[in-house]
């Protein structure tokens, strides 16, 4: 027993060990992905045609406030834990984490909040209706009763993501093989620490103003009711205090993905690799000033306008740095285009996309016009879409060999990569389109001068989701066999990883490697 | 489904699209000449100046894009491995990091340049020659002309029937308002913007202007509509069950026009105040009854006051009980669901008294009861 797995289902419930929790949490990640995917459906199938169809309003305002919870904080946030969980330890050449016990209770709590989170669609008022930016004073002295057990589930779920943050910090600062020096770590392990960082410093900025609404809630105060003499607009500030680092939180462990699989599929080391380490700390530490660029309506002073808008503008270099590292990576390379690559390449061109309706939003004068269109949907959509989603998928494919030590299905790969591909443009490219034609978000109607570009929408929107199943299955079919991979897997990539075996033995590293 | 067949249709054409996105902005005109890809110019300097902005900043990243793109697409059909490609083991060079650092910190430059003016003159609102306070509601807007003594409510005018397509959609659908907002052109408005209960937005694309509104706040904005017409616009910030159905209609017009109106919405308001001491009959209050009822309280309790997000008015112990409770949250609100909003201000005193009479005769409440006007002054002064 010592040296293997418990048997049973208290193997995953007792389990300490990095790869079975890691798999928990990838599969976690996956269901909620489907629920959230789910919700995303109901709210384009009502979106199919102008009129009210399928659900009412009050209704349609749950989905899009549940789909943004459960696909940020269900869906892409696990996700990633899970892969740093599967794959830290293995890159740095540790053993484990450095806190396994902790690690089993973070990852146990989530489901619970989820649990939570999920029920209250079934309690009387049904659940959250206020977007997932949960605005006060709409999701306070305007909320459902349900609101309170949404409180208790995003408490929840920020303890399961500080936990995490800290585990990760304690792995990379304390377990490193001799010889992993910073400077060598994998850009995957560099991304995460410094994600970690950005968690431990906001999730509790997220705690502090759920927890603000619960006393304005049931204890009587005002921090957001302005008839008491607080200010609805602190509220919004708070809350992107908190909320403009969580994107970054969605976005810097892709950056570490795809910075791994694009030099293994060139055949050529990663070009600039100190840049990319500096360029993603440059984007942490802007992520903390730029919050008001998602308020620039709000009716701030011209001062703060210009700040936030320029502080904003300036993101676009190091992020620009990193793309043009990836594509000079690529350049005189010796390419394949195996299925994570080409979610690797697709992340580049698509979240460069994302990024320039970013740089067009950052523009505050302009931003009257675009702010809380379907433009805006569009824009976060393209950089989480291929930016989150896209280089997880991208990370299952490249890993998944080493993981179970089958090769998944390559057809099958590439054929669900550009099912997803096109559905995902399909979906969200004309969304641009309606957003700047006047068409504003979460509404469940408009006038049918929108109405071509919202059925393509929709019918995209069903061809991804298409797409997921095939995922689904083809993983499901490589765990269960398959042809065997070799250790290196791939052709002589770079990374600890890929000295153990495949698939790699439940304990790897007992003896630190020695890294020269 | 010849209608869905032939929008499908429109799938083909997203390349096609976007190609004449990339054109010409202006390519895809529909009715009316607003084009359903692009932002439209507007009606205002400070619109024109925007779509200005919005077009330059477009432009520029399609030229970044092809650049980066064609690099990409370069290396990605000449540097792959089923060409015999050899990799090349270079991985840094300072000086190129060097360059693409600064290159896009001198483009940024050039985009904050005429951003910061144009900001400057969308926030400047002094010397105003007409003031309009903007207050938001669950779910309508209200409009007050400062100095001017006139202020109304304006709401969705589209028929139930057409959203749950039970009748053809109007032109209009879903953008058409009882009341719209009138101002003169070639005059500077300013809007005053707040909000009664949650935060909403005030948004006319072609005027640029969106504004939030929030509960203790004013914000500002301005608007100088250079030309006659009619511009429809929404509410942009999520605000509850009825976000999506409380739009904004502005009818731009000469000022002698505009002068003409005020003096008629004046005469119009005198009215509504002699009619406060009449004495209606049952009758007359049951058909003014309807109409309100259908504007005010239908979308929560029902056509047939079965109630949905509100309570039943069909033998509701309000609606067939004691008159003053009954009264007390009409024109109060409820003091435990804030979704049922007081009336005081939004329903004139004959349609208070209208509303009630109907409340509690319709449905099969039958209480004889009849309200009047009055009442509902003497009520509302605690008398």
């Amino acid at each position: 027993m010592a040296h293997g797995p418990a048997k049973g289902f208290t193997r995953w419930l007792y389990t300490t060990n990095h790869k079975d929790i890691g798999s928990m949490y990838l599969w976690f990640s996956f269901a909620m992905f489907l629920l959230g995917g789910v919700f995303a459906l109901v709210i384009r199938a009502e979106l199919f045609e102008p009129g009210l169809q399928i659900v009412e309003p009050e209704f349609f305002n749950q989905m899009t406030t549940m789909h943004g919870l459960v696909m940020v904080f269900g869906a892409v946030m696990p996700a990633f834990v899970g892969l740093a969980n599967w794959m830290i330890p293995m890159m740095v050449g540790a053993p484990d984490m450095a806190l396994p016990r902790m690690n089993n209770w973070s990852f146990w709590i989530l489901p619970f909040a989820f649990l939570i989170m999920v029920s209250t669609l079934f309690m009387e008022g049904g659940g959250p209706n206020f977007g997932w930016t949960f605005y006060a004073p709409l999701s306070t002295t305007y909320a459902p009763p349900s609101v309170t057990f949404f409180i208790f589930a995003v408490h929840i779920m920020g303890a399961s993501s500080i936990m995490g943050a800290i585990n990760i910090i304690a792995t990379i600062f304390n377990m490193r093989a001799p010889g992993m020096t910073l400077m060598k770590m994998p850009l995957f392990v560099w991304t995460w620490l410094i994600t970690a960082y950005l968690l431990i410093a906001v999730m509790p900025v997220l705690a502090g103003v759920v927890t603000m609404m619960l006393m304005d809630i049931h204890f009587g105060t005002s921090f957001f009711d302005a008839a008491g003499g607080g200010d609805p607009v602190l509220f919004q500030h708070v809350f992107w205090f908190f909320g403009h680092p969580e994107v970054y939180i969605m976005i810097l462990p892709a950056f570490g993905i795809v910075s791994a699989i694009i030099p293994t599929f060139a055949r050529k080391p990663l070009f600039g690799y100190s840049s990319m380490v500096y360029a993603t700390a440059s984007i942490a530490f802007l992520s903390f000033i730029v919050w008001a660029h998602h308020m620039f309506t709000v009716g701030m002073p011209i001062a703060g306008e210009l700040f936030f808008m320029y502080a904003t503008m300036l993101i676009a270099v190091p992020t620009g740095v990193k793309v043009f590292n990836w594509v000079t990576t690529m350049f005189r390379g010796s390419m394949t285009f195996e299925t994570p690559m080409l979610f690797s390449i697709a992340f580049v061109i698509l979240f460069t996309i994302g990024g320039f309706s970013g740089l067009m939003l950052a523009i505050a004068p302009a931003d009257f016009q675009y702010h809380d269109t379907y433009f805006v949907v569009a824009h976060f959509h393209y950089v989480l879409v291929p930016g989150a989603i896209f280089s997880i998928t991208a990370g299952v494919y490249y890993w998944l060999p080493k993981w179970c030590g089958n090769m998944y299905n390559e057809t099958m790969g590439k054929t669900q990569f550009w099912l997803a591909f096109v559905g995902l443009n399909v979906t969200f490219f004309p969304m641009h389109f309606v957003g700047l034609a006047g068409m504003q978000r979460r509404v469940p109607d408009y006038n049918q001068f929108f109405a071509d570009f919202n059925m393509i929408s929709s019918c995209g929107a069903f061809l991804f989701g298409a797409a997921q199943i095939m995922l689904l299955y083809n993983v499901i079919a490589t765990i269960r066999g398959g042809k065997k991979a070799t250790a290196e897997v791939w052709d002589n990539p770079e990374g600890l990883e890929w000295t153990v075996a495949s698939p790699a033995p439940y304990h790897t590293f007992a003896t630190p490697p020695e890294v020269k | 489904m010849v209608n869905i067949i032939n929008r499908l249709i429109a799938w083909l054409s997203i390349p096609a699209l976007w190609l004449s996105l990339l054109l010409s902005s202006n390519q895809a005109l529909a009715e009316g000449g607003r084009s359903t890809l692009n932002m439209p110019e507007g009606v205002t300097p400070v619109s024109i100046d925007v779509y200005g902005l919005h077009m330059e900043m477009f432009w520029w990243c399609v030229g970044i894009g092809v650049v980066v793109f064609s690099v990409m697409f370069y290396s990605m059909i000449v540097h792959r491995k089923a060409n015999g490609a050899k990799a090349a083991n270079f991985h840094e060079s300072t000086s190129l990091e060097i360059v693409w650092t600064v290159v896009p910190i001198i483009i940024l430059v050039a985009m904050a340049w005429p951003a910061t003016t144009s900001l400057i003159k969308l926030y400047d609102t002094s010397e105003s020659d007409v003031d309009i306070v903007i207050t938001g509601y669950q779910w309508y807007w209200k409009y007050e002309y400062l100095d001017e003594e006139v202020s109304f409510f304006s709401r969705l005018s589209t028929p139930q029937e057409q959203i749950r397509n039970q009748a053809p959609k109007g032109e209009h659908y879903l953008l058409e308002v009882d009341e719209p907002l009138v101002i003169p052109v070639n005059k500077k408005v300013r809007f005053l913007v707040t909000s009664n209960d949650v935060i909403h937005a005030w948004w006319v694309p072609d005027l640029a202007v969106k504004r939030d509104a929030i509960p203790g706040y004013i914000n500002e904005s301005w608007a100088r509509v250079e030309r006659p017409g009619t511009y429809r616009g929404v509410c942009a910030e999520l605000c509850g069950k009825d976000h999506g159905f409380m739009p904004v209609v502005v009818k731009a017009v000469p000022e002698d026009e505009y002068t003409a109106w005020l003096a008629d919405r004046r005469e119009q308001a005198e009215k509504i105040k002699a009619l406060t001491s009449k004495t209606f009959t049952l009758d007359e209050l049951m058909v003014q009854g309807e109409q309100v009822y259908a504007k005010a309280c239908l979308a929560c309790h029902g056509a047939n006051g079965e109630g949905g997000v509100g309570k039943a008015i069909a033998g509701s112990p309000i609606a067939t009980g004691d008159i003053a409770a009954h009264l007390d949250i009409v024109i109060n609100g409820s003091k435990v669901n804030p979704a049922m909003a007081a009336y005081k201000e939004t329903l004139s005193e004959v349609d208070t008294a209208a509303v009630l009479t109907y409340q509690r005769n319709a449905f099969g409440n039958n209480t004889g009861d009849v309200v009047q006007p009055i009442d509902i002054l003497n009520f509302k002064q605690g008398k």
